[in-house]
């Protein structure tokens, strides 16, 4: 493998810390956003963008989940198109989203129910871990320290 | 160095190619297939048919997966005879491949019925890249408007829809009482069957296609299918999509264990070792029936030949198992079903059932023993493989078992020290 499994940093989930405010998606959203812009992206984008993480409320409890970028990923053995890969570089599990056909193979397999369906488009999206920035969106924007990026 | 052969290039090669690359950078990997183009996504075909997708969007595995891990390909070429004691494969021109590591993923051969008329032109399978330009063919040049579509599986589901979007008046007609039989139980059935009709397609159960006459004005081409009643209905194409078979001829004249598919253990090795069997010709670990069984799908598919090609490579590891699975995306509702879908109270088995008529939204999880040992959504399915992880790794869910069919069940409904586990990876 041209990457070792340290050199790999995820987004972790402390859900004592999590207070449910939704901002997570909301800037997840942004970053997936055609124009990046808070307002624009809400305001003026259509189709509306689609944030890549879940917070998941059982109240009082709440947690914010995305894609695991699993070692073994059900989800790139089960794709019909090949549209989920692991990266060769990094290892990290994407999702090229010019080959997905919506099918829902990844979702039948994701333990995490971290994919996301998006109905504008008939496919699927999820977590990319905000490649190009050295901070995910969720983390940076996460006002208590609920969500972490962290070596595995 | 070894030397690895592959027949079949689906699904099943591009796991063991992968698994065998990542244990063994040197040894010598053929795949041989008898098709002249294999880098196209099989289940994609049908919306190359629908004008979807391009043929460049349905390359898989990619352009150069072959060349970068290494594949000597044997294209157009069909092997005819297996020689397990000299270890050589022959093709058709009676060329031997001599191998140390055999892998038979040879797949699964649509099953044609034997009717009368069914070589007149305008009657099709659906099985190959060849099956989709032929009718795409037919609809663009020979103005093909009307459809019979025979089969209620999956196939004929996805076939079906493609054909209305593209505007043809399509007929799906099955021999079953409802339309993906082998997949829903009755409600997920119905709720499909009724998005079909509102799309115009009409359906037909309980029949089957007895005869396939040919045109008034020209008799060689397609002009109606008959059915068992005796009614006629009038179409230019006919697309036979009843079921598939596993190819296990080569196999069979070898003396390999065969049963309906070729016999595997965990290793997905045949009853001879350096010999093994992956993916819709070979029987494997079905998890929730508890034995070795043929289940042609993709994802098993790619996951059995990845096992194989580890054990080829000399790196034990074992097939984790598979279930009956399908997530089906078709007109408008999507649905995920995996293991029974339909269990007898009487055999142990405890049915929890949430029903939300106008919303289009039907959950229902089948248990036994406390243990999930299926699963069917309708309308939203993001959850779906929170499910069925429970499932596959055999988790008692006794204790919460009334939050799976509720609308907001994730992750989250889990009990709090199950949850972390799964979130480290642990279950």
């Amino acid at each position: 493998m041209p990457y070792g499994e340290n050199e790999m940093k995820l987004v972790y989930a402390h859900e004592e810390r999590c207070m449910g405010c939704g901002l997570c998606e909301i800037y997840c959203a942004v970053q997936h956003s055609k124009s990046k812009d808070l307002i624009k992206a809400f305001k003026r984008e259509s189709p509306k963008p689609i944030s890549r993480i879940k917070l998941l409320q059982n109240k009082p409890v709440s947690l914010a989940v995305q894609c695991r970028h699993c070692h073994d990923p059900p989800c790139v053995f089960a794709c019909l198109t090949g549209a989920m890969h692991i990266d060769e570089n990094t290892g990290l599990v994407m999702h090229d989203e010019d080959r997905c056909i919506g099918c829902l193979t990844c979702i039948m397999v994701c333990p995490y129910g971290a994919v996301k369906i998006d109905l504008n488009d008939s496919k699927v999206v999820k977590c990319d871990l905000c490649q190009g920035s050295d901070m995910p969106a969720c983390v940076e924007n996460c006002p208590n320290e609920a969500l972490t990026f962290e070596e595995v | 160095m070894t030397r690895y052969v592959i027949i079949g290039g689906s699904a099943g090669a591009v796991g063991a190619v992968e698994a065998i690359r990542e244990v063994d950078p040197s040894g010598d990997i053929i795949v041989i297939d008898e098709e002249q183009n294999i880098t196209y996504s099989r289940p994609m075909m049908v919306k190359y048919l629908s004008g979807e997708v391009s043929l460049e969007q349905m390359l898989f595995p990619t352009r150069d997966f072959w060349e970068k891990h290494r594949v000597q390909l044997y294209l157009g070429k069909k092997a005819v005879k297996l020689d397990l004691l000299q270890k050589t494969v022959e093709l058709e021109n009676t060329e031997r491949i001599g191998f140390d590591k055999l892998l038979i993923a040879t797949g699964s051969m649509p099953s044609i019925p034997n009717v009368e008329g069914i070589n007149k032109k305008g009657v099709y399978t659906f099985t190959r890249l060849t099956d989709a330009l032929r009718i795409k063919e037919a609809i663009t040049f020979n103005k093909a408007q009307k459809a019979v579509i025979v089969g209620v599986g999956l196939i004929g589901i996805s076939v079906a829809e493609a054909l209305a979007k593209l505007g043809l008046k399509v007929t799906i007609v099955g021999r079953r009482d409802r339309i993906l039989n082998q997949i829903l139980d009755h409600k997920a059935s119905e709720i499909l069957e009724a998005a079909m009709k509102r799309e115009g397609v009409s359906v037909v159960k309980g029949h089957t296609v007895q005869r396939v006459l040919g045109k008034k004005d020209n008799g060689d081409f397609v002009g109606a299918v008959v059915l068992d009643d005796g009614s006629s209905i009038e179409c230019d194409i006919v697309v036979f999509v009843i079921g598939v078979a596993p190819r296990t001829e080569l196999a069979s004249q070898a003396g390999l264990k065969v049963n309906r598919g070729i016999l595997t253990d965990k290793c997905m090795q045949t009853n001879l070792p350096d010999v093994y069997a992956c993916g819709d010709v070979a029987e494997a670990y079905d998890f929730v029936h508890g034995t070795n069984r043929v289940l042609a799908l993709w994802p098993l598919a790619r996951i059995g030949g990845r096992v194989a090609g580890y054990n080829m490579a000399g790196h034990k590891c074992e097939y984790p198992g598979g279930t009956a699975m399908s997530a089906l995306h078709y007109f408008d509702v999507p649905i995920i079903s995996a293991g029974l879908t339909v269990a007898d109270k009487t055999e142990g088995y405890e049915t929890l059932v949430f029903n939300n008529q106008e919303a289009n939204v039907y959950r229902k999880v089948v248990l036994k023993d406390g243990k999930i040992v299926g699963i069917t959504l309708v309308g939203d399915v993001e959850n779906a493989g929170v499910l069925f992880n429970l499932m596959k790794n055999q988790i008692d869910v006794k204790g919460f078992k009334d939050a799976l069919i509720t609308g907001n069940f994730s992750l989250i409904s889990l009990p709090e020290t199950l949850r972390n586990q799964l979130l480290l990876g642990i279950c």
